[in-house]
């Protein structure tokens, strides 16, 4: 017997699914408009964003319905209070995908002969950490979830070291003040980027061993 | 009264207007007026005594068998007032049929149960009822549990078996609405959600009016929930909106456990 509770619930995922999705295109796009110095691009992904609030409003309501109307308990009730979670996640991802649109716009303009720096580096792990932690959701597996939050160390470390080559390119040279911001607000955005992903990925292990991870909580696994 | 629901897109089957009803001296409905729209799960709350069970009863006349009840205004299944002059009471109870609290089978066997409406109708063909039974024993959800052996006794069938075989001789009949009065109350967990189930896909077919006691229940089965106290209708909206946010400051302390 299937209830029909289960199909709300995949219901409920499918559209998380969507709004993963929706944010991993945004931060895309966002990377493209910053690696092609793209105006276009950029300006696509801050009016995209909308798609992403009222994907964002469309989830809350169907949880509110689910835990109201279903009382679910033990793993259904770890998914739902999880999904509420990677949602308001996801939502973020939208926003410090706007972000970096909106720095990408003056780099681009300005031309920079200047490069990146390590930005392209942390765009491709962070954009890999952003599919990891939604694959794991997708699949309720554990060790994506993990995978994301050994790299969260990673580019941490690089948005230091971003900090300090761009405090050094603007000791050298004044003129380039205005690029150095805009490059570190983007790196900045990567982290917090990175941050959201490492946190979708301790609610997947939640989801699946209810096991909590933030914090540095340690607590051993337990027994499926 | 309060009856802002939208039912939009969705016709109405069963309607009350200005509905009183009286036992004897003492008033047990308070002016019901409410449109129960088609194919989805009505859901009936509020505390014993509020009158629910009495308004799901005069949805099929089940009161008139009380001495000294009267009733005023007017309930129509579809577009017939069934306490209009010539209304056929058996005909009208083929239409709107009722399953109660307790299972109560015949003491017959599976398929005479089922097939007993059908026989009272005058169905004598054999591979008609045999269809009949099949078809009704499948929308109950009881088929595949029972079909190995038809002539067993209702009786010896597990308390929730009993319930959807009584749902199955309910539909046999081929009604358009299904009255259920606490169906599940007797039942445990497992029984209860295959009811709650049963409910969900019947619903594709019928139109259900449930009256329970148990509020997450409403909240699980129903499309439409219907708050009554103490013989009025304080409140009656969707159900997501009513257990999310009610109107009614008495229906939240009811739903939330604060009443009293």
């Amino acid at each position: 017997m299937q209830r029909h509770f289960e199909k709300e619930l995949e219901s409920l995922q499918t559209t998380i699914i969507k709004m993963g999705s929706a944010a991993e295109e945004a931060l895309r796009l966002s990377i493209a408009s910053l690696l092609d110095a793209s105006v276009d691009v950029a300006e696509r992904v801050i009016e995209n964003d909308d798609r992403i609030n009222s994907l964002e409003v469309e989830i809350d309501n169907a949880i509110v319905d689910l835990l109201a109307l279903q009382q679910p308990v033990a793993v259904d009730l770890r998914m739902i209070l999880a999904a509420q979670k990677i949602n308001n996640d996801l939502e973020r991802i939208g926003d410090h995908a706007v972000n970096i649109a909106q720095s990408a716009i003056p780099l681009a303009r300005r031309k920079p002969s200047d490069s990146l720096l390590e930005l392209p580096k942390m765009a491709e792990i962070v954009q890999q950490m952003v599919r990891d932690a939604l694959d794991g959701f997708i699949h309720r597996e554990v060790s994506l979830g993990t995978k994301v939050l050994e790299q969260d160390d990673t580019i941490d470390d690089m948005n230091k070291s971003m900090t300090r080559q761009v405090i050094e390119l603007m000791k050298s040279d004044q003129k380039s003040i205005e690029t150095g911001l805009d490059l570190i607000r983007v790196s900045r955005n990567f982290e917090r980027v990175a941050d959201l992903a490492t946190n979708i990925a301790e609610e997947v292990i939640f989801i699946a061993q209810a096991r909590v991870v933030k914090h540095n909580a340690g607590e051993p696994p337990r027994q499926p | 009264m309060l009856s802002t629901v939208t039912t939009a897109g969705v016709r109405p089957k069963l309607s009350t207007k200005n509905l009183n009803l009286f036992y004897g001296s003492k008033q047990a409905l308070n002016d019901i007026s409410v449109n129960m729209p088609e194919h989805r799960v009505t859901a009936l709350i509020g505390p014993s005594g509020c009158g629910k069970s009495t308004f799901l009863r005069s949805l099929n006349r089940m009161n008139d068998l009380i001495a000294n009840v009267k009733v005023t205004g007017s309930v129509f299944v579809g577009d017939v007032d069934i306490y209009g002059e010539r209304i056929d009471v058996v005909e009208l109870r083929k239409r709107v049929g009722m399953i109660f609290q307790k299972s109560n089978p015949f003491p017959k066997s599976i398929y005479d149960n089922v097939a007993y409406g059908p026989r009272i109708n005058g169905v004598r063909v054999k591979r008609v009822l045999d269809e009949i039974v099949e078809r009704s024993l499948r929308r109950a959800a009881l088929w595949e549990e029972v079909s190995g052996d038809l002539k067993k006794s209702g009786l010896a069938l597990s308390g929730g078996q009993q319930q959807r075989l009584c749902i199955a001789r309910a539909l046999a009949v081929d009604p358009e609405v299904l009255l259920m009065d606490e169906p599940a109350s007797a039942l445990d967990p497992i029984a209860t959600a295959k009811i709650e189930e049963l409910m969900y896909e019947l619903k594709e077919n019928y139109t259900i009016v449930i009256v329970t006691h148990n509020m997450q229940q409403a909240a699980r089965v129903s499309d439409y929930t219907a708050f009554f106290y103490m013989g009025k209708l304080i409140e009656y909206d969707e159900t997501k909106r009513l257990f999310t946010t009610p109107k009614q400051k008495q229906t939240e302390e009811y739903i939330t456990g604060r009443f009293g």
